[in-house]
């Protein structure tokens, strides 16, 4: 879900400060319910996680969990499935990114005029975000159904898209687009909605066309939530697991097989827990190396 | 001209968004024969209501669903208990502790959660709690807090510190003035993370698919992933039948929550 950094009101300076020490342990006492589980559950295993990934940590009680340094590292580029699985991430994930906000942005657009109907459309484009995704999963698989499914149908043909070597990445790229963009949608419209009218009144008196309005006001004004949420979109494609998961379990042959599918694979089927670990280690950095100078100015805003 | 362009364009959108929903309803409603037949139909010729019963009477699924409902309960009430209190705190004292909390919640969004999950899994296998409804709901709590932290910090801060002020002016002490003047302003803040916590637990698939490993205490959607079985066309009608039901809280949330949904938290969220 959407946890954009909102940079809050800075509040009057209060008249009567308590002493810090007081502030300190109070704020404390109060986090604590908090802080317990998540030290416990979240930052602990996080931090273990990564720990992990220098180990030959795997299944098994009798094995011996040694450090290892960078060996799985070392192991994970030598290993084509991996490469092929980055690959196949990085297709999904930079094409289901892209062709989301270029159809978010025209949908955006469109809903935020005066059509007639865009009530209906806007109900509608809001449904996919209510359905679990395990449903939409299941929903397209009745869709791409050899035999009983609706798209061959449409287009007379005789296709099994899921298992289709070449089209099963393209099949389920389109299914990412479709759950992903109401949220995108909506955030998009959302940022539209705040761009001062006067703007565009402005430009309209050097007669400025639709073009020229777009591209020296909109985006520009949009530019914020534009970078928001395309990263945003990235992360949560690149660390996708479910949809794929009950679309194809990674196949055929592999080729729909993301990074977490790679992952879960190596730990929770062939029981290498450090292995697994290194290539979340691994893709962290990726995403860190993309969006690092976003993330940093996020953070820094919001503290 | 540009006009009908337009509508042309909407029209297309709306057909790609509905497309797949409009099958899934039909497919819910056909008969096996229909489903079998050669040609694939829009409109169910015989609709018929039997594969809602066929769906309802496989034990599992109804066993399924009440499990589910149980664990997005038991989460989104814990998380909201636990949330709570450090909510209040992030959002009224600046100071360390609440800047490494905001930290943590961004940083929760870039990890992949198998980075978490493996060792989790560990965890839960030495308490003992792999393969229980108790071993997933603490990974529930643990995956919706820091949105839900989030989400709460920003009602919180929405109730204008003066009115507390004031309460304590008039002689209120600190936990009276927070019960009676900040928590009523408070509930439909709580109400909407109860709602998003309880959603999330309910969509949840990846943790249930590592904590949980038997049919008898799976929630419902690995159970709904369990009916794409070789079984072929006759299981497709209670499938869709199913997945149909399986929808019907997150609609009854985004019902309730729409409206706020869209001029509130998301725009809001992203001003920057």
């Amino acid at each position: 879900m959407t946890a954009v950094a909102t940079r809050p009101p800075r509040s009057s300076p209060r008249k009567r400060r308590k002493p810090r020490s007081r502030q300190g342990r109070e704020t404390l006492l109060l986090m604590l319910p908090a802080l317990v589980p998540v030290l416990l559950f979240s930052v602990g295993p996080l931090l273990y996680g990564i720990g992990l990934a220098f180990t030959n940590a795997r299944f098994g009680r009798n094995r011996v969990t040694e450090f290892v340094g960078l060996e799985n590292f070392v192991d994970l580029f030598a290993d084509s499935a991996f490469w092929s699985s980055f690959r196949i991430g990085l297709i999904w994930a930079v094409s289901v990114t892209g062709l989301q906000f270029l159809l978010s942005l025209g949908l955006a657009l469109l809903l935020n005029q005066n059509l007639r109907f865009r009530g209906v459309a806007r109900v509608l484009a809001v449904v996919p975000w209510a359905m679990p995704p395990v449903v939409i999963g299941l929903m397209w698989r009745l869709v791409y159904h050899p035999d009983a499914g609706i798209l061959n149908s449409m287009l007379g043909t005789d296709i099994d898209w899921l298992q289709n070597f070449s089209l099963a990445l393209p099949a389920i790229i389109v299914v990412g687009i479709w759950s992903g963009m109401p949220q995108t949608t909506v955030v998009l419209l959302a940022g539209l909605q705040n761009v001062p009218k006067e703007l565009y009144e402005a430009v309209e008196v050097d007669g400025a066309g639709t073009w020229r309005r777009f591209w020296n006001i909109t985006l520009p004004q949009l530019r914020p939530v534009i970078v928001a949420i395309t990263s945003l979109d990235f992360i949560w494609n690149i660390n996708q697991f479910g949809l794929v998961y009950v679309l194809t379990q990674g196949g055929p042959g592999g080729q729909t097989r993301l990074p977490m599918l790679f992952a879960y694979e190596e730990a929770f089927r062939n029981g290498f827990y450090g292995y697994a670990a290194s290539l979340g280690v691994a893709i962290v950095i990726v995403v860190l190396a993309v969006l690092g100078v976003y993330l940093w100015r996020q953070m820094r805003e919001a503290s | 001209m540009k006009q009908l362009l337009k509508y042309v364009a909407l029209l297309a959108y709306v057909f790609f968004l509905a497309f797949p929903l409009v099958w899934l309803l039909s497919t819910a409603l056909k008969t096996p024969q229909e489903m079998a037949g050669l040609h694939p139909t829009w409109i169910p010729e015989r609709p018929t209501l039997d594969n809602f019963a066929a769906a309802f009477g496989e034990q599992d699924l109804v066993g399924a669903a009440a499990r589910s409902m149980v664990v997005a309960i038991a989460s989104a009430v814990l998380t909201v208990v636990v949330a709570l209190p450090a909510a209040y705190a992030m959002a009224r004292y600046r100071g360390a502790v609440s800047r490494v909390a905001t930290g943590w919640v961004l940083v929760s969004q870039v990890f992949p959660f198998i980075l978490i999950i493996i060792p989790l899994f560990m965890v839960l296998r030495n308490l003992d709690l792999v393969n229980t409804l108790p071993g997933l709901i603490i990974v529930h709590v643990t995956f919706t807090l820091p949105f839900a932290l989030w989400m709460l910090q920003g009602y919180v801060r929405a109730v204008p510190r003066e009115l507390e002020e004031a309460a304590s002016v008039d002689g209120a002490g600190r936990i009276r003035s927070i019960v009676s003047v900040v928590a009523p302003l408070l509930a439909p803040g709580v109400v909407a993370t109860l709602l998003f916590s309880f959603i999330s637990s309910w969509n949840e698939f990846l943790f249930a698919l590592v904590v949980l490993k038997d049919p008898d205490v799976m929630t419902l959607p690995l159970t709904l992933v369990r009916f794409t079985g070789p079984e072929g066309v006759s299981r497709l009608g209670p499938l869709a039948a199913a997945s149909l039901m399986a929808t019907i809280p997150s609609l009854i949330f985004f019902a309730i929550i729409q409206r706020r949904l869209r001029s509130g938290l998301m725009a809001g969220a992203v001003k920057g």
